[in-house]
């Protein structure tokens, strides 16, 4: 099992999700984040224009089987390119253990409904 | 960076040279008829009562919840609670100080040389005000007058909402207890004496024949060299190094205070007759069309210089366009009001995107840079527009009175240099015993918390 979490765009935010339910990925978490890196957001205020510190971003997390990996990654690769600067990053962490809490299911069958 | 500048310079000079100037005069003014032998005892007017009761509300709605969610949208989420304080509780203490002695400070006679200059103590608690007084104060109606009552609570707002105005310079960074004795102070020694110059049958300015029909300079002058004061003492708020700009955590509140100021105007200025005629109509009709104006060539400046037309733009130009019709709206005519509207929306601009930056003070919300900047252009603009047609006894320069503009530019420095000078002492003194600034601690956390131990926005659920 692996964690997959990306840092993308607002206005990429919906086509990834859309790409993700097509990899078979249905759970997962996102927040709203701020922060900062090479992109730069103008605004405007009484006649001066100005760069906020901070840019908005989506920060999407999840939990995949090894057998889903690729599809995933390569799903958020393919969704969130803008070839912008600022188009964000993917991180993967290796998970020990996944328990669903309703089951007691364990390992990779707590990730998925059997249906 | 200056071809930008000319670029728009030359648009609004354009506009005014294309405005047929002597279209717009209105058709209202008839020839004052002789005076008669016998002069008609004043009584009370139920129509005019109406109306200045209906004024008078309209004139609160400004400070609370006008002004108070138009500065409050344009603080950071930390201090919107701190700035709705102030508003709030300014409608409280000023209100029972006016009771108290406010009123006869301003409007009452005293004796003496002190006379020109401050009333007395005769009207303190409203002693001796009935209910069926009439108000020995009128414009253009000598006969059918208000209710005294009436009067002293008109005025009463326009106390209210001249400290209230400050708030935009020192917002974010100043100690609630020391902003509360300091405006009760600026208020008792600043706002009475110059309203009393101004409005007073015996103020010196009055009798020079200053003309601020609404305010102009003892309300927007006024607060406008306080905040410049304030905000310099006080110094610049802690930022982000290289920062100079915190954007407003709450737009949409910009421009419900603005509306409602806009709305609450029509008070201020259109009641500013105390009577429901045809200068009240006049006044009203002066008023919008400058707001309109000023709005419309603030966003135009926008578009220009920035590329984008913004909601905070049009907002801070419709409220600029407001305060220069302040001291005009009873003289002028439509032609007047766009001239006046249009190039206030200039000046400000100017002001707050260029000037403010290169001296470097701290203005937080722009309090100078629009009523000061803004009331300065409308009193001078009042010496030049204002036509005989409106109210036959005063014309500016540009209708065959030169004097008029002259008197206006000592009526501004007086009160720049008065209210400028009594600001400075009243804020060291109580910058030295309550202490004014808050700690960079109360600072950083917000004034929300540190000073009210509230929050505005409260996690949901």
């Amino acid at each position: 099992m692996k964690k997959i979490e990306a840092i993308v765009r607002k206005s990429r935010f919906e086509e990834v999700r859309e790409a993700l339910h097509e990899a078979d990925i249905d759970f997962l978490s996102w927040w709203e984040v701020k922060g900062q890196g090479t992109a730069k957001q103008g605004l405007i205020f009484r006649g001066i224009s100005y760069d906020v510190n901070s840019v908005a971003r989506i920060f999407i997390s999840f939990v995949v089987r090894d057998i889903n990996f690729d599809k995933s990654v390569n799903a958020i690769l393919k969704s969130a390119f803008t070839g912008e600067s600022g188009d964000g990053r993917i991180f993967v962490t290796q998970i020990e253990q996944s328990i669903r809490i309703r089951t007691g299911d364990k390992g990779d069958e707590s990730l998925y409904d059997v249906k | 960076m200056k071809s930008k500048y000319l670029g728009y310079i030359g648009f609004v000079l354009g506009c005014i040279i294309l405005l047929p100037v002597s279209s717009f005069a209105q058709a209202i003014a008839t020839a004052a008829p002789a005076a008669a032998a016998v002069v008609p005892a004043p009584f009370i007017s139920a129509g005019n009562t109406a109306w200045m009761l209906v004024a008078t509300a309209l004139v609160m709605l400004m400070t609370i919840p006008g002004l108070a969610l138009f500065y409050g949208g344009l603080v950071r989420n930390k201090n919107i609670l701190n700035v709705l304080m102030q508003c709030f509780i300014l409608l409280a203490v000023i209100s029972l100080e006016w009771v108290a002695f406010g009123y006869s400070n301003a409007f009452g006679a005293s004796t003496g040389f002190l006379a020109p200059y401050i009333g007395g103590f005769d009207w303190a608690f409203l002693k001796g005000i009935g209910i069926s007084d009439v108000s020995p104060y009128y414009i253009s109606q000598a006969t059918e007058r208000i209710p005294h009552l009436v009067f002293i609570m008109f005025q009463c707002m326009f106390a209210v909402i001249t400290p209230a105005l400050i708030i935009g310079a020192y917002a974010e960074r100043m100690k609630f207890r020391g902003f509360l004795i300091f405006s009760l102070l600026w208020s008792v020694f600043v706002y009475n004496p110059i309203a009393h110059w101004v409005w007073s049958a015996d103020g010196w300015l009055f009798k020079l024949g200053a003309l601020d029909f609404a305010g102009g300079t003892v309300v927007h002058i006024n607060a406008g060299i306080a905040a410049l004061v304030t905000a310099i003492m006080l110094g610049k708020r802690k930022l982000p190094k290289g920062q100079h700009i915190t954007p407003p955590h709450n737009i949409p509140f910009v421009v419900i205070g603005a509306a409602l100021l806009w709305f609450g105007w029509f008070g201020f200025n259109a009641g500013s007759g105390l009577a429901a005629d045809g200068l009240a109509a006049s006044a009203f009709l002066v008023t919008h069309i400058a707001a309109a104006a000023a709005a419309l060539s603030w966003v135009l400046l926008d578009w220009f210089h920035n590329k984008k037309p913004t909601i905070v733009g049009i907002s801070t130009g419709a409220v600029a366009g407001l305060v220069a019709i302040t001291p005009a709206a009873g003289f002028v005519d439509v032609s007047g009001a766009i001239i006046i509207g249009l190039l206030v929306s200039v000046m400000c601009f100017f002001m707050v995107s260029v000037v403010k930056r290169k001296l470097g003070y701290d203005d937080s919300l722009d309090a100078f840079g629009v009523h000061g900047i803004g009331g300065i252009w409308g009193a001078i603009a009042t010496g030049l527009f204002a036509t005989p047609l409106i109210q036959s006894a005063y014309s500016g320069t540009f209708y065959g009175n030169p004097k008029q503009l002259g008197i206006q530019i000592v009526a501004v420095l007086a009160t720049l240099i008065y209210s400028g000078i009594l600001t400075a002492i009243i804020f060291k003194i109580v910058d030295k015993t309550l202490g004014m600034r808050a700690t960079e601690e109360e600072e950083v956390t917000g004034l929300d918390l540190t000073q009210h131990d509230e929050i505005a926005y409260n996690e949901a659920d």
